[in-house]
This record gives structure tokens, C-alpha cells and sequence, in this order.
């Protein structure tokens, strides 16, 4: 059983800057979150109208997903059962739960109720790729490189998944990260080994 | 319409379209301006925050929300009605 898997690229959306593989592609000094997001959303020219009608979780995740895939990624290569998506965060969908309580003293939105899960994200990446894999979304205190190494990798090496868009995405009160990664079997051009060290190398590249 | 037009662009977060975007007689789902179920309660929502009008028989959606001139048409009977 092949063991070795890669981190075939990165991405890190952060206190107003958006990294691709460790370097800054994209930075805005809005102190929103959900503008920042769509100022991003409209520099990497998305196209996707139904950005706007996410929380700000998904959009931070769909945004995240989308730039890393961005030129990293050939959908070509797998069939969409093969590409799952694990992530995980310490908020679970409580910016969301918060604004949606907030409107339930009036009229309750609808739009709003429906992005109070986390995994909600899960689903707005799928649709928007048509990714049909394994997932799974995790709530844990801090960024678990150790839990997401052996999920991952079980995963990978189980042949369950062939790839697999992993990583860390949360938001509350204005303070936003998302940390993803590329999970692939062979090697490319600028991939690393897939390991809890340079997860945790990544993550604290911009996080501290 | 126009004023509806902006409600329903406002209530349902269509940044990217402006008023004049939307045709009266344009379809409001699918291949239309392509709204979903969620949105279909939003729009109900928007009936009842803006103009007081509850929406008591569901089957009366997909006709009420045809286009923007069926949803114009709905609000003026109802005021009408209430008048």
C-alpha cells in the first residue's frame, strides 16, 4: 500500500490577505469581513453570483477553495467521487447561528437559517465543482495537524478518496481564517510530503 | 416595479444585478433570473416585512412569484382588497 501523499498547494485567507503557496497574492485593508471577502471575491473575478447569498463562511470557503485550486488543480484527472473535502474550526457556524437568532426576533430568514451548519460550506464547494466524495466537517479547539494527517491519509491510502481539499475554515465576530490544502497521491512540481510538520509549517506561515 | 425590483434585489443579496436587469415579464426561477427554493421564502418574507401581505395558500406561490409583474399584480389586489 502506497503510504507517501502531497501537499500539492496551499491557501491562506487571513487579516486582510489572501496567500497562494506562501506568498501574498491578494491583500485589502477593509476591516469587514464580509467586504474584504467580496473585494476578494471580485479581484479573482469568480464569476459565481451565488457567492452573495452565502454566510460568511461559506464565502470564505468557497473563496479559500477557489484560489487554491486556481492553476493547481486538474479536474480532469479524477472522477468526482474522488476528490473529498475534510475541514474543521473552533466556531463551528456560530457568526452565522448569532445572526440568524438576531433575525429571529422579527421575521426569521429563511437565507440565513439554512447556513447554520458548518458543513454547509462542505456543500457550496461540492456544488460549485460537482465534487462527490468523502466528507466530513470537524470542530476542535485549534488547527489539529496530527488529526487531519491520519484522517486524510486513511482516506488517501484506503483508496477512498484519490485527492482530498483539507484544512481549516472559521469565523466569528469579524475575525476570519481559512487554511486549505491540495491532498494528492503523486508528486508535482512544487508539492511537499504530506505530514503533520509542514501542515503545521504552512498554517504558522501567516498564522503565528 | 422598479420599487420591487430594488426590494427584491435587496432581500435576496443579487449584488450584481441592478433593477433594470430584471424584465416585469421575465420568469423569477429557474431559467429566469434562476432564484431557489430558499429564495421562494425570502420573497415570501419580503411580502410580509414590506407590504403586511401573508401568503395563506403555498399553491399560490408559483403563480404570485411568476415574474415581478405577477408579484405586482398580487400586492396591488391585496391593497386593493385591504383599502
Amino acid at each position: 500500500m502506497k503510504t507517501a501523499n502531497y501537499i500539492s498547494a496551499s491557501c491562506i485567507i487571513s487579516n486582510q490577505v489572501v496567500y497562494k503557496n506562501g506568498l501574498p497574492v491578494f491583500e485589502d485593508n477593509k476591516p469587514d469581513a464580509s467586504e474584504f471577502l467580496t473585494a476578494a471575491y471580485r479581484h479573482f473575478d469568480l464569476q459565481y453570483p451565488k457567492f452573495f447569498k452565502m454566510d460568511n463562511l461559506s464565502k470564505l470557503g468557497l473563496l479559500a477553495n477557489e484560489i487554491l485550486l486556481q492553476g493547481s488543480f486538474d479536474k480532469e484527472m479524477y472522477k468526482p467521487e474522488d476528490v473529498g473535502i475534510v475541514l474543521s474550526n473552533a466556531n463551528s457556524s456560530l457568526d452565522t447561528d448569532i445572526r440568524y437568532y438576531e433575525t429571529t426576533k422579527t421575521m426569521p430568514s429563511p437565507a440565513q437559517f439554512v447556513y447554520t451548519l458548518p458543513n454547509i460550506v462542505i456543500g457550496e464547494i461540492s456544488i460549485r465543482h460537482g465534487f462527490k466524495g468523502e466528507n466530513a466537517f470537524f470542530i476542535f479547539d485549534d488547527f489539529d495537524a496530527v488529526f487531519i494527517e491520519q484522517y486524510v491519509s486513511n482516506l488517501i491510502n484506503n483508496n477512498i478518496l484519490q485527492c482530498c481539499i483539507c484544512g481549516w475554515v472559521d469565523v466569528l465576530d469579524g475575525t476570519y481564517n481559512a487554511t486549505l490544502f491540495l491532498i494528492e497521491k503523486d508528486k508535482s512540481g512544487n508539492s511537499v510530503n504530506f505530514t503533520k510538520e509542514n501542515l503545521n509549517k504552512i498554517y504558522q506561515l501567516q498564522n503565528g | 416595479m422598479s420599487d420591487l425590483k430594488s426590494q427584491i434585489i435587496a432581500q435576496l443579496n443579487l449584488q450584481d444585478t441592478k433593477p433594470e436587469d430584471i424584465g416585469d415579464d421575465q420568469p423569477l426561477f429557474v431559467d429566469g433570473l434562476g432564484l431557489d427554493s430558499i429564495d421562494a421564502l425570502e420573497l415570501i418574507v419580503l411580502l410580509q416585512q414590506q407590504y403586511k401581505i401573508k401568503l395563506s395558500n403555498a399553491e399560490d406561490g408559483p403563480k404570485v412569484f411568476k415574474t415581478v409583474r405577477t408579484m405586482a399584480e398580487y400586492i396591488t389586489a391585496h391593497q386593493a382588497q385591504n383599502a
